[in-house]
């Protein structure tokens, strides 16, 4: 049945590849879509400066051959001639599937998919989303003297559609809208160098997204940098903050993922499972239908479902994440994290971290508000896809932060840290009991013993 | 409620039918022009992109993965002062082009109540750059010849390697058609051919671990894979993975530095090259703002922005505004000459524009980017700068980098060495360097005469886009280097 207010209809699509696909003798093939409408303003002092809008669709086609060699095909023309032409081109690609490790359909695509209801909020239009972010750089500017512009900011909001059929009758559909903003004020105080910092927002949509909590967390943060030093290179102990910390962990996923063990370039092997791979207090599952991942699927690129995965339990290695070639290989089951392709890749969804309920921490006390310690907080890491060696196992990032010392934090003028991520893990002696939702996970603060970090002193 | 049910998308006829640019075709773009401005736009361009890509992987000795891409669509900005907005879209029917259109002026509170064209002139004659390349795909080589050469890289380094476990091998060429079209006029179209070889190795023993890896880019030279010496690239990749896999971590601290050519100019590209592009301007974020004419560099540093270096990477001959390109002198003896400009640079910021406005792909708005940019030669060799430092460090390949909100750069160093008494002694790993463009310009104070150029990629505001790097070895008298 149509639904006139879908961005596409997949039984139709369905109709027409069969048809087409028979036409070429193609009797088994699936396809993953995406279609999308995105409408994104940015201001510069209190004036719209760039407003986008996007009508987006994407599909990747993959077609089996007589000799079951798959070959794939992108397009982003869903007209009659452009699926031809897609089909015509898998075919070809075909001749070069790798047969050793041909993907097969997913045993769990026509399984039935998890609860997920989300709201579909409606979309408050440009000329709103420009008012509220006029006035959100406005209020944030006034909020200190120090701020004098906000250079990164953006309000927008988009629609989605998801869809996963196959030859042999899976049929997944599904649907959402995403709002966001980000705001990256700039402060300067006489003499001494520009500081920046920010906040970002996500919801379902534009009107339940928190402008305010935006604003002062942007303010509050970008202040806290104002008062800034060099500090000297040494060892340190670290506090990470929850962004940070999960973007380490999802830099170095390799760790539990298939793919990444099979084609060695991961940190583990297939006999890692059951081993530690970090202090006992740690916890790691990967759960794709959190309720703070706004844009979650319910099903993968094979059209498996989307499942929460257990995957560190008290610092023991306890799963992988697979596809379904990974999953046939290691004799698992595929666990929801595949993409699609000749070569299917294998990803995580949405991180969560907290403390195992039965193992203590060294040092229980540590708290990054009241320790009295002297340590330092890793506000972000930046430029990841510089200096992370996620296959070496190796990081050296350049971060915000700050040294504190008796509960006094003064922002660091500019440092890097670097460490093995393996053993950033095992010399974990602290995990704080309050989980933090963000925008790429949920973790609490975690205290590691010690790290290098390189100064400017 | 918008339209664009698959159903629907697929009966319509394609209004702008990219096969014939035909009359018609420019008629019909007149149309859409002039429908923008009769509703009281300043400006309205239209960019329209076809895109035939095709890539594949190898590993250890097998193709594991061939991937063609097929992608068209049109992405269109009406300006009205230093204003503007933009739309990009799939649905090339008529409908969809004037709800896409009629989508952008909305953004400016205009509203088309007219088909007149009183207020446009038409489009000029056709500037075709392309009907030279139009054999790009022909002489390109076949799947089959691509994958077998790849596949005897992937063979060399095994043969060349000690402690290899794995070994990865990568080629993509993409073929770029576009078409500009805006109500001043310009009506310009080209056909890019793209071409990329990545060859990568990991080279594991017991605890120690080491992955280098090399890439080669050309743009407009079919003949790129055919000419690429695979075992030259082999025995490079190997021999910097045996050196680097015992290799131990660099101390870290402050010192002198000298980093190799090629891609050592990922410094210049990072720490200045995007301080100098009028977005940078535009947001206030460049410390170089009001420093046209005066000395931002060592004396040592001249420095270029080329639209057009024959094969390089980053090459256009038209940016993705139609407008020709240049060659941009950024720094001169020091002295910092020119900022980077695009179309909405210019209205903005007053700096004219230099055929510097470019994209990923028509779903992002063009703006002001590098291209080829490198520093020029200098008087010194190589071992020159070497030999002037007592304790220091070589960086040999660099990794990626990138610069934050507040002018701080960074970038890795993939193989490294210290320098002792004026000598290279030891590998090390784990290097970071780190740094303000405003500090670290003056301090180049050495330039090599060994210029050369490699092959990147670079994201930003408008998207991820092929450019070149490159310098001569240059010394910088003193940099952080994050270590362990």
């Amino acid at each position: 049945m149509e639904n006139k207010n879908n961005l596409i209809n997949e039984f139709k699509l369905k109709d027409k590849l069969t048809f087409l696909s028979k036409n070429i003798n193609i009797n088994k093939w699936d396809l993953g879509a995406t279609l999308g409408e995105d409408t994104s303003v940015q201001i510069d002092k209190g004036e719209p400066k760039q407003l986008k809008a996007s009508q987006k669709s994407s599909i990747t086609l993959r077609v089996w051959n007589k000799n079951n060699s798959v070959g794939i095909t992108s397009t982003s023309d869903l007209s009659d001639p452009g699926l031809k032409k897609a089909l015509d081109s898998a075919l070809i690609a075909s001749d070069y599937g790798n047969i050793s490790e041909s993907p097969e359909f997913s045993p769990a695509s026509q399984s039935t998919l998890p609860d997920n209801i989300r709201p579909i909020k409606d979309s408050i239009g440009i000329n709103k989303l420009v008012s509220k972010l006029i006035e959100a750089e406005k209020s944030l500017i006034n909020s200190h003297k120090s701020i004098k512009s906000v250079p990164y900011n953006g309000f927008a909001e988009s629609k989605f559609e998801r869809l996963y059929i196959n030859s042999e009758g899976a049929s997944r559909y599904m649907k959402g809208t995403q709002a966001s903003l980000y705001l990256f004020a700039r402060a300067v105080e006489d003499g001494r160098k520009a500081r920046s910092s920010g906040s970002i927002k996500i919801g379902y949509g534009a009107d339940e997204i928190d402008i305010e909590s935006c604003i002062k967390e942007a303010s509050s943060k970008t202040l806290d940098h104002l008062n800034y030093k060099p500090i000297k290179t040494g060892r340190y102990l670290i506090c990470f903050k929850p962004e940070a910390f999960l973007d380490l962990i999802t830099s170095f996923s390799n760790i539990y993922n298939a793919r990444s063990i099979i084609d060695g370039i991961s940190l583990s092997t297939k006999e890692s499972l059951g081993k530690y791979l970090a202090t006992d207090i740690l916890c790691v599952d990967d759960d794709g239908l959190h309720k703070s991942n706004y844009g979650a699927s319910t099903f993968d690129g094979e059209g498996t479902p989307t499942q929460k995965i257990e995957i560190i339990k008290d610092g023991v290695l306890v799963n992988f994440i697979h596809s379904e070639a990974t999953a046939r290989k290691f004799g698992a089951n595929p666990t929801g994290h595949a993409g699609i392709g000749a070569k299917v890749s294998v990803s995580p969804d949405w991180p969560v971290i907290y403390k195992s309920k039965d193992k203590k921490s060294q040092f229980p006390n540590l708290n990054y508000i009241n320790s009295k310690e002297t340590f330092i907080l890793v506000e972000s890491l930046n430029a990841l896809h510089a200096g992370v060696k996620a296959s070496q196992g190796s990081f050296s990032l350049p971060f915000d932060g700050w040294i504190v010392d008796n509960g006094i934090k003064t922002s660091i003028e500019s440092a890097t840290i670097a460490g093995d991520f393996i053993q950033v893990l095992k010399n974990i002696i602290q995990i704080e009991d309050k989980l933090h939702d963000t925008h790429q996970g949920v973790s609490p603060h975690i205290w590691i013993k010690e790290l290098t970090v390189t100064g400017d002193k | 409620m918008r339209v664009c049910a698959l159903s629907k998308t697929s009966i319509k006829q394609e209004f702008l039918r990219t096969h014939s640019i035909d009359d018609n075709f420019k008629k019909n773009l007149e149309y859409l022009l002039s429908y923008g401005v009769s509703a009281g736009a300043d400006l309205v361009e239209i960019f329209i992109e076809n895109i035939d890509n095709m890539g594949f992987l190898v590993e250890q000795d097998t193709v594991t993965s061939v991937t063609p891409s097929l992608g068209k669509g049109i992405g269109i900005r009406v300006f009205l002062g230093s204003r503007d907005g933009f739309v990009s879209t799939n649905d090339l029917s008529k409908s969809g082009l004037i709800f896409a259109l009629d989508q952008a002026l909305g953004m400016l509170g205009l509203q088309n109540f007219s088909n007149s064209t009183n207020s446009f002139d038409g489009l000029k004659k056709l500037k075709d750059y392309s009907s030279e390349k139009n054999s790009y795909m022909t002489k390109c080589p076949s799947i089959q010849e691509s994958t077998n050469k790849v596949l005897k890289a992937t063979n060399l380094l095994h043969k060349h390697g000690s402690h290899i476990s794995v070994r990865r091998g990568s080629y993509s060429k993409t073929l770029q058609e576009v078409i500009v079209a805006s109500s001043d006029g310009t009506y310009a179209k080209d056909l890019r051919l793209y071409q990329s070889i990545g060859l990568n190795v990991l080279a594991l023993d017991r605890e120690y671990r080491s992955s280098i890896g090399r890439r080669i880019g050309s743009a407009g030279k079919p003949s790129t894979l055919i000419d690429w010496n695979p075992e030259d690239t082999a025995i490079e990749i190997t021999e910097s993975a045996k050196k680097m896999l015992y290799a131990k971590y660099v101390n870290a601290g402050q010192m002198p530095a000298v980093l190799a050519n090629k891609f050592g100019g990922v410094i210049f590209h990072e720490a200045c090259g995007h301080l100098l592009e009028t977005t940078q301007i535009e947001r206030g974020t460049t410390p170089f703002n009001h420093e046209l004419g005066k000395q931002i560099a060592n004396e040592a540093v001249t420095a270029v922005d080329e639209g057009h270096t024959e094969g390089a990477f980053g090459s256009i001959n038209i940016d993705d505004e139609g407008m020709e390109t240049q060659r941009t002198v950024l720094i001169e003896k020091g002295i910092l000459k020119r900022f980077l400009s695009d179309r909405a640079g210019e209205l903005r910021t007053g700096h004219k524009r230099t055929g510097s406005g470019r994209r990923q792909s028509y779903a992002f708005a063009a703006a002001s980017r590098m291209r080829n940019t490198y520093i020029e030669k200098g008087p010194y060799s190589p071992n020159n700068l070497i030999e002037s430092i007592d304790r220091g460090i070589y960086c040999k390949s660099m990794g990626g980098g990138s610069v934050g909100a507040t002018g701080q750069f960074n970038f890795s160093v993939e193989e490294g060495y210290l320098i002792r008494n004026g000598k290279l002694t030891d590998p090390v790993k784990g290097a970071t360097l780190i740094g303000e463009a405003v500090d670290i310009m003056p301090r180049i104070s050495m330039c090599a005469n060994d210029l050369d150029l490699a092959a990147g990629f670079c994201g930003s505001v408008s998207g991820n886009i092929n450019v070149t790097v490159g310098q001569p070895h240059i010394k910088v008298d003193s940099i952080t280097v994050g270590g362990r």
